[in-house]
């Protein structure tokens, strides 16, 4: 591993805590114009997070120190992620410490703690959020795995580093069968996992239908600055995640050139503003889902990603 | 010593019976202890060392006994000494809090003796013996607080069933012997080769039901979620952390071992057997509001896993995937050990909060978290371990297992191109409903506010009583962050396990856990450490601007626009379960009923609303009443046999034995 690798490494942290709350803005921005509406433009996330930062400190009574640090391992969790993964070159030093079941194991772990931390404040709407997220997360997970599962038949390893090379040394397999049915699977779970249309609305505090922000209603000031950073981060962790899986493209490989890193930090940038715009876009045609009709949905996807693995089990070619 | 003025004894007047059993209680939990080290010391001996084997030839007249170690045996004892060393110690102070009589106090380092000859066994006839003198010892323990009704009940269930486990295991055994015309394990293995399929398939089924019995496997899981709850804490983590495992190691030894490797169907039928033992437990502890249940169920579940794992070592192994196959193999032996610390720490938690409040209804508890913190940060341990995640006993267990999964040849093999997806789809769903299932237990029990006054009045545990939980913590630290430092033992148990891929170079177990054959690592220390560093990076964060703030303040919570907050407005476990509960309705079919009692004015106000739900076992439901329908209909036909009549009983007594002497001829 190269000294620059480890630069790279650091600077995509850097770059995820700097350009979540900038995806987040992009989104809004597009569904705002989209709606006819001029928008808050896309550095508002920025400035709502300075505010925050900025308030009192309010803690309520009665609440545990589960509740002081889940934010803080919410944020630290998709820190790692970032960390771990391949945004913008391959070589990360902490590549072969998690592969992609690990991160997943990571990312649940982030939503633990949220859940925990709705339970402990001791509210109906805590208790309410934690219940609904942590079903979701229930059914997600077989989804999440099973398409690890399909994307790691043609590098023969889920480490991430591995999947990527895969894809650029061939890369006509990312149109075969079991490819497409886990992007499709994939994208499905990246939406319940964010808590985006149709299965949560991140803009509403309608009681009956709030799911993520009825378990984080308690924070206030620097807390809920650190939660809203880290769901921005999640977000722009997964569709990062997506984009290079599927379309490696542009990426720098295991010991990179600084122009190489540059170039891949843009290419990076344009493939995840399309994919959010894209998700952003979309978002304007759906209304939210029925809660009890997500399982359903969930369930869909689950068979997308059964079927790819399927796929790719009959149609690989044998490497033996 | 002036004893009896401390302010340790309990009650006036009770005095020297307190002392008593302060001794004998001390007496009893350290001999356990003992036991246990004694136990862990030679199963690690067995391991490293060479085997050893003992012939006792008076104590059983015709066979005698004979005792045969192997590192297979050494691992299983060792896992048992280990928990018995932690329960042990916490014995001591649960049996003076819980005043335990004598009985069980007696009975407990009998029970923890038999639980390790079991692995040590070399001969059919002393395995029956000593699995014979687990089963009572653990019978006597679960019934040591009889007079309760549910206890009796579940005592009942548990003997008759572990009974007719025992039956299947007998007839299979005896088969097994008769077939191969010996008694030792030896010399039956050295045989093996030589049955016939059929008998080899009908010892495969027998046993596999009769182990699956014993570890609480699909179908006959049922004495496991009464017996378990219903029995003292400390018991309750010896047998669902260590007897338990027992019907794994018959399935290790009888059918991996001596009678393996066997047709490829044999793997099948473990992974399903295991996959849906998995699913359904895991469901079942989803939505149970018992914590001891909860736990048991859970036991279920993680004795599914381990299953799954074998039978994708022996179908695997079977299908030419030898070095994918060591994989599976070293991940149900790690989740065995994992299982063992997490589920001991868990149960022995779960009996802190029972002496504390009496409760073991989780709609009950909560506000634990303030009122018993070293118990809560003991459970909060345990429940991640349960839950699979990072940073958890359990979580390098099912990741070698699925990495065992998706490595599984593409050599257009349509029974593993579609049982090894299922599978994982099956762990999958086993993880992410085990993790809903262990954030209930941790946040409604432990966190939040109490519900009743007994949570409310809650005492932290003795000393003894945390001690034994730390023994079990340190345990599940090692096997989160430091696995690395079993791979030395597991690398010896495995190479004596050759019918299903332990020959192969299996996962070595360093810094870094990597696989044979395949690309894929896993550090679980460095992990932590990366876990560590970014979550004091994200805090280091929210400190941005910290100069700009007013100082912090407490503030109360918001009441949904009331003037109090009160306990009643929490989500309840039921609560908590029950989005889980309606999608899963059609498996898990809760018996729910709702009454709305009207104004006797007006029938469009409504006075009351009654909503009743009930959670039983829908399997027991199904499957349980024909079986003992028929049993019970068998039973009265052959009453009419039993007239009274001392002369017809001698003519039975007669014809029996001409009809043994004709056989025996």
């Amino acid at each position: 591993m190269s000294a620059l690798a480890v630069v790279a490494a650091a600077l995509q942290v850097v770059c995820v805590l700097a350009g979540a709350p900038l995806v987040v803005g992009g989104m809004r921005q597009v569904r705002a114009r989209l709606e006819g509406r001029a928008g808050g433009g896309v550095g508002q996330p920025w400035r709502d997070l300075r505010k925050q930062l900025r308030k009192q400190q309010i803690t309520p009574r009665g609440t545990t120190v589960v509740f002081a640090v889940a934010p803080a391992i919410a944020a630290g969790s998709t820190l790692l992620i970032a960390a771990i993964m391949p945004i913008f070159a391959l070589g990360s030093p902490l590549d072969s410490t998690a592969d992609l079941f690990g991160v997943v194991g990571l990312l649940f772990l982030g939503t633990v703690a949220l859940t925990l931390a709705g339970l402990d404040t001791g509210t109906a709407f805590g208790g309410m959020g934690s219940s609904r997220e942590i079903t979701i997360a229930a059914l997600v997970e077989p989804t999440i795995l099973l398409a690890v599962f399909a994307l790691s038949i043609p590098g023969q390893s889920a480490n991430l580093a591995a999947i990527v090379s895969a894809t650029l040394h061939n890369p006509g397999q990312v149109l075969s069968l079991g490819s497409v049915l886990a992007f499709v699977a994939l994208v499905i779970v990246i939406i319940a996992e964010t808590g985006r249309l149709p299965v949560d609305n991140p803009s509403t505090h309608l009681e009956l239908t709030m799911i993520h922000e009825a378990m984080v209603l308690e924070y206030a000031g620097p807390k809920l600055a650190l939660v809203e950073w880290a769901s921005a981060m999640r977000l722009t962790v997964l569709l990062t995640l997506l984009a290079n899986l599927f379309l490696p493209w542009g990426i720098a490989g295991a010991d990179p050139s600084p122009l190489a890193v540059l170039l891949g930090l843009v290419a990076i940038t344009v493939k995840v503003a399309m994919l959010a715009g894209a998700l952003a876009a979309g978002e304007v045609f759906i209304a939210k889902l029925r809660y009890f009709r997500v399982p359903e949905l969930l369930a869909g996807s689950f068979l997308l990603a059964l079927l790819a693995v399927t796929a790719s089990y009959f149609l690989a070619t044998p490497t033996h | 010593m002036a004893l009896h003025f401390s302010p340790a004894v309990p009650e006036l007047g009770e005095g020297p019976r307190a002392a008593q059993r302060t001794r004998s209680a001390r007496l009893s939990g350290g001999l356990t202890a003992a036991l246990g080290a004694v136990g862990l010391a030679l199963g690690l001996s067995v391991i490293f060392g060479a085997p050893r084997h003992l012939q006792i030839a008076w104590l059983l007249p015709l066979v005698g006994t004979r005792f045969e170690l192997d590192p297979v045996s050494g691992v299983f004892i060792a896992v048992t000494g280990a928990v018995s060393i932690s329960v042990g110690i916490y014995s001591v102070g649960y049996a003076q809090r819980e005043r335990w009589a004598r009985v069980p106090m007696a009975v407990l380092p009998l029970f923890v003796a038999a639980m390790l000859l079991v692995p040590a066994a070399g001969s059919v006839t002393t395995f029956l013996l000593v699995w014979e003198l687990m089963a009572a010892a653990s019978l006597i323990l679960v019934l040591s607080e009889h007079r309760r009704e549910a206890v009796r009940s579940a005592g009942i269930f548990y003997a008759i069933m572990t009974q007719l486990g025992f039956a299947m295991i007998l007839l299979a055994l005896v088969v097994l012997s008769a077939a191969s015309n010996s008694d030792a394990f030896t010399a039956i293995a050295a045989h093996a080769g030589n049955l016939s399929p059929g008998t080899r398939a009908t010892v495969f089924l027998l046993t596999v039901l009769g182990f699956g019995s014993k570890a609480g496997l699909l179908p006959l899981h049922a004495w496991l979620p009464r017996a378990h709850p219903e029995a003292p804490s400390p018991v309750s983590s010896l047998m669902s952390a260590a007897m338990v495992n027992m019907g794994i190691y018959g399935i290790i030894r009888i059918d991996l071992q001596i009678l393996g490797p066997g047709p490829r169907w044999w793997g099948l039928a473990l992974m399903i057997l295991g996959g849906v033992s998995a699913v359904f437990g895991v469901l079942q502890a989803s939505v149970a509001t018992d914590l001891k249940r909860l736990l048991a169920y859970s036991t279920t579940e993680n004795m599914g896993l381990i299953t799954l794992a074998l039978g994708a070592a022996a179908l695997l192994s079977s299908s030419g995937a030898p070095k994918v196959a060591a994989i599976a193999l070293t991940a149900a032996l790690l989740h065995v050990l994992a299982h063992a610390a997490f589920k001991t720490l868990a149960f022995l938690a779960a009996g802190s909060v029972l002496t504390a409040t009496g409760l073991r209804d989780l709609d009950k508890l909560g506000g634990l978290a303030r009122r018993m913190p070293v118990t809560t940060v003991m459970f909060g341990i345990g429940a991640l371990g349960a839950s699979g995640l990072p940073l958890g006993a359990g979580f390098v267990s099912e990741w070698l297992l699925l990495q065992s999964l998706i490595h599984s040849p593409h050599d257009g093999n349509t029974l593993l191109a579609l049982a090894m997806p299922l599978s994982v789809g099956a762990v999958a769903l086993t993880t992410g409903l085990g993790i809903a299932a262990m954030v209930k237990a941790f946040g409604v029990g432990f966190l939040a506010r109490p519900r009743s006054g007994a949570a409310e009045n809650a005492r932290e545990a003795p000393l003894s009583m945390r001690a034994g939980m730390v023994v079990a913590a340190t345990a599940c630290a090692v096997f989160a962050i430091w696995p690395a430092l079993l791979g030395p033992a597991l690398r010896h148990v495995l190479a004596a396990l050759s019918t299903v891929g332990g020959h192969a170079a299996g996962p070595q177990l360093g810094t870094y856990l990597r696989l044979p054959g395949v690309a894929g690592s896993l550090a679980p220390a460095l992990l932590a450490a990366s876990l560590l560093a970014s979550v004091l990076v994200a805090l280091g964060l929210s400190r941005w601007g910290a100069r700009h703030r007013p100082a912090p303040v407490l503030a109360p919570l918001w009441a949904s626009g009331s003037d109090a907050l009160s306990p009643r407005m929490q989500y309840t476990a039921t609560s908590f379960a029950e989005p889980l509960q309606r999608v899963f309705d059609n498996v898990l079919r809760p018996d729910t009923d709702v009454e709305v009692t009207h104004f006797a004015e007006s029938q469009y106000l409504v006075e009351k609303v009654t909503y009743r739900t009930r959670q039983a076992d829908p399997v027991e439901q199904r499957l349980y009443p024909p079986v003992v329908r028929a049993v019970t209909a068998m039973a009265q036909a052959v009453r009419r046999a039993h007239n009274g009549s001392i002369h017809l009983y001698l003519t039975y007594g007669a014809i029996g034995l001409l009809i043994v002497l004709l056989v025996a001829q």
